[in-house]
């Protein structure tokens, strides 16, 4: 058995050197997904970013993908599957994949890994997310102007530092406009799960919230606003077609610009591994239109964004307390990255205690 | 004039049908099938190759299809034993969980424990593991009469929940920047691998259904399994005890998926994380009833449900195709092999309203 595997591995090498030796052959682009594409939500954006590499690079690349790949054993698979089919570029979309892409990575070489939000890198294995904290501080900006009980109500997956960090952006935001601004925060426990979510929004609206926000995926709770007559904000896409009155706006993950950078890196043999961490300013986060909102908020939320994509506005500078009072940033300096990836803690204001 | 299908019950399973019903069942789904890719606009002769064949012509594939396998076999072989005494363990994906978790313990609170007895113990706590979580719905159907069915399925959700918060909590890598994972399992806290990815638990979950094998037809309480089932009075009368039955084919389907769970964890995975199986725990049960409940039929049933799986991939990258149409075949599939095995046990005959008339008549 051993030979026949090493004459075969030997034949599908040479296979590939003939193969990548041919002029004019198309580069592979791979793509795993850990939903459904759907049409809202994190695959979808990322599919959306596929879609963008074939359109603006279509005569040089060919891509494929594989949905509704889990988080366990089947990673591997997947992502092997698409490195034995001659992809020379792979994007993982989720952070589940992590040891899986380093894994694969190490058997292929040649082959150059993306992976989406994790912070494993090798030679071969770049990394990347967005600073949807950046939006999330936009839109509590706008709730703490909209909201007139000053509560929203927010609908959280699971307390890892991604989502601590977007409720307290959010908070700081709503806080820079209205000092009392309460929140309350439902924790689902998943990324996607409609029923869960709609349950949640119920729950949060009865408490008094009267204005919603979510990290977690579905429509449902926008859905649910728009039933009960009060304001949302979309989550990862655009979700004004669930909530015509109620969208506020919408934090978008939009990794096309990243993709095709990176695709154009992979063409051009000047591809390297590195850690990407964009937000607005580099396209990677893009806020939905402003609607249902009075004029002025539409304004001070333009303003907001735009002083954020220059660099005028960092939403975790200085003084920042934490629940308990104790000073985590001091006056007039910003929180440095290292310390924005492993939050763990509730900014003041936030009277819930964090999951621990 | 009207005529009417109907089924008449065989005086004994038909033995042409009990070999002819699953062959007739793949013609149908592999016809159908056809017609199904036909339909989204792909030839349907090679989508059918993509999907069924091609995961079959390579090494790497057939190595991967074997890792697929590997938890249904476990499971799949516990089960089998469990229902055939009329137990109907739904928790195996709880069981598998919960041994994950015990098997874990070992590489997480014992990191300098590495050596080849810390593998040992890690699939001893692993099937320990899960028998435990089954003894629980054991007992309580002895003590209470409680419905097992209900509460091994309401125990997998517990175990999930569990898996959970220690992986967020207590179980947490310190170095992993608060994600939801342990530190990665290294040296003999990994399943030896025998080629690929193909590992320790493969060869286990062989040995379990030549085992059940063993079980079944040479040992005496394998016996009392097949009585039991048939007819517990029966049983009781030869002198079985129906709690102590109930108990020990739920602590052997317990272990089994334990087994596969530290398997899946040490073998392929590599460290404990929120979502250790797509689901094994009930594809097993597809896999057992697939496979009538015997050795040989659940070997059988565990290679062509992860051929499905696999064979999907293949159709998604090679035809573009969804991944819910392979969800569609496989449940087409399942349908069909179920429905077709009606033929064993029933004898379809076709009665003119004429027969109908003359039968009242008379």
């Amino acid at each position: 058995m051993r030979t026949t595997l090493k004459v075969t591995l030997a034949a599908v090498a040479l296979a590939g050197t003939l193969g990548s030796a041919q002029a004019g052959e198309k580069l592979k682009v791979g793509f795993i997904y850990v939903g459904p594409i759907g049409d809202h939500g994190w695959s979808y954006q990322h599919d959306q970013g596929r879609l963008a590499i074939e359109k603006a690079l279509g005569e040089k690349v060919t891509t494929s993908y594989l949905e509704k790949v889990p988080e366990g054993a089947d990673a591997e698979r997947a992502l092997e599957r698409l490195a034995r089919s001659g992809h020379k570029l792979i994007f993982a979309t989720s952070f589940g994949y992590m040891d899986s892409v380093i894994k694969v990575a190490k058997r292929y070489p040649d082959v150059k890994f993306e992976h989406a939000t994790g912070y494993k890198r090798a030679k071969n294995v770049s990394t990347y997310s967005a600073r949807f904290y950046e939006g999330r501080y936009i839109i509590g900006k706008i709730a703490g102007k909209i909201s007139k009980k000053g509560m929203a109500g927010y609908i959280a997956s699971f307390p890892i530092p991604e989502v601590v960090r977007g409720i307290n952006s959010f908070m700081l935001g709503a806080q820079s406009v209205n000092p009392d601004f309460k929140i309350k925060i439902v924790w689902v426990n998943s990324w996607y799960d409609p029923g869960k979510e709609a349950d949640a929004a119920k729950v949060l609206i009865a408490q008094g919230a009267d204005i919603l926000t979510q990290h977690t995926d579905s429509a449902a709770p926008m859905q649910v606003a728009e039933e009960k007559g009060i304001k949302a904000f979309g989550q990862a896409s655009d979700m004004i077609k669930f909530g015509p009155h109620a969208q506020l706006t919408a934090v978008i993950d939009n990794w096309a610009p990243y993709y095709i950078q990176r695709t154009k890196d992979v063409l051009a043999g000047t591809w390297k591994s590195k850690d990407t961490w964009g937000g607005l300013a580099a396209g990677m986060v893009k806020m939905a239109p402003y609607t249902n909102m009075p004029e002025e908020v539409k304004k001070m939320a333009q303003e907001t964004e735009e002083a954020i994509r220059s660099g005028k506005l960092h939403p975790f500078t200085g003084p920042i307390y934490d629940q308990d009072g104790k000073l985590r940033v001091k006056e007039g300096a910003v929180m440095s990255d290292k310390e924005l990836l492993g939050m763990n803690w509730y900014v003041r204001g936030i009277t819930d205690k964090l999951p621990k | 004039m009207m005529s009417m299908i109907t089924l008449e019950r065989r005086p004994a399973p038909s033995r042409l049908w009990s070999l002819g019903a699953p062959l007739l069942a793949l013609a149908l789904a592999v016809a159908l099938s056809g017609v199904l890719f036909a339909a989204l606009g792909h030839p349907p002769l090679r989508a059918l190759y993509v999907y069924f064949v091609e995961p079959l012509t390579s090494w790497w594939s057939l190595e991967e299809l074997a890792v697929k396998a590997t938890p249904l076999l476990l499971i799949g072989a516990g089960l089998a034993l469990a229902y055939r005494a009329n137990v109907w363990n739904i928790g195996a994906e709880g069981q598998l969980i919960m041994g994950a978790i015990a098997g874990s313990a070992v590489p997480i609170l014992w990191p300098d424990w590495n050596n080849p007895l810390a593998m040992a113990a890690m699939l001893a706590l692993g099937a320990l593991g899960g028998a435990a979580w089954a003894a629980i719905p054991a007992f309580l159907k002895n003590r209470f009469n409680t419905n097992e069915i209900l509460t091994s399925l309401m125990l997998v959700y517990v175990a999930g929940l569990f898996l959970d918060w220690l992986v967020r909590g207590p179980w947490r890598d310190p170095m992993g920047f608060n994600f939801p994972k342990s530190v990665a399992f290294e040296g003999w806290h990994v399943l030896p691998t025998l080629s690929g990815r193909v590992h320790l638990g493969f060869v286990l979950a062989l040995l379990a259904i030549f085992g059940l094998w063993l079980m079944l037809s040479h040992m005496r309480f394998g016996f009392a399994v097949r009585v039991q089932g048939v007819s517990p009075r029966a049983a009781r009368f030869s002198g079985f005890s129906a709690s102590a039955i109930t108990m020990r084919v739920m602590l052997i389907s317990g272990a089994l998926a334990g087994l596969a769970g530290i398997g899946e964890v040490a073998g392929t995975i590599g460290h404990l994380q929120p979502a250790i199986s797509p689901g094994y725990g009930f594809a097993a049960i597809i896999v057992a009833v697939l496979g009538r409940l015997s050795p040989w039929g659940v070997l059988a049933a565990a290679f062509l449900l992860a051929l499905t799986y696999l064979g999907g991939e293949s159709a998604q990258l090679a035809l573009n195709m969804p991944a819910k149409v392979s969800q569609a075949l496989q449940g087409m599939l399942l349908f069909l092999i179920l429905g077709a095995d009606v033929l064993v046990n029933y004898r379809i005959t076709w009665r003119s309203g004429r027969d109908e008339k003359r039968e009242e008549a008379e």
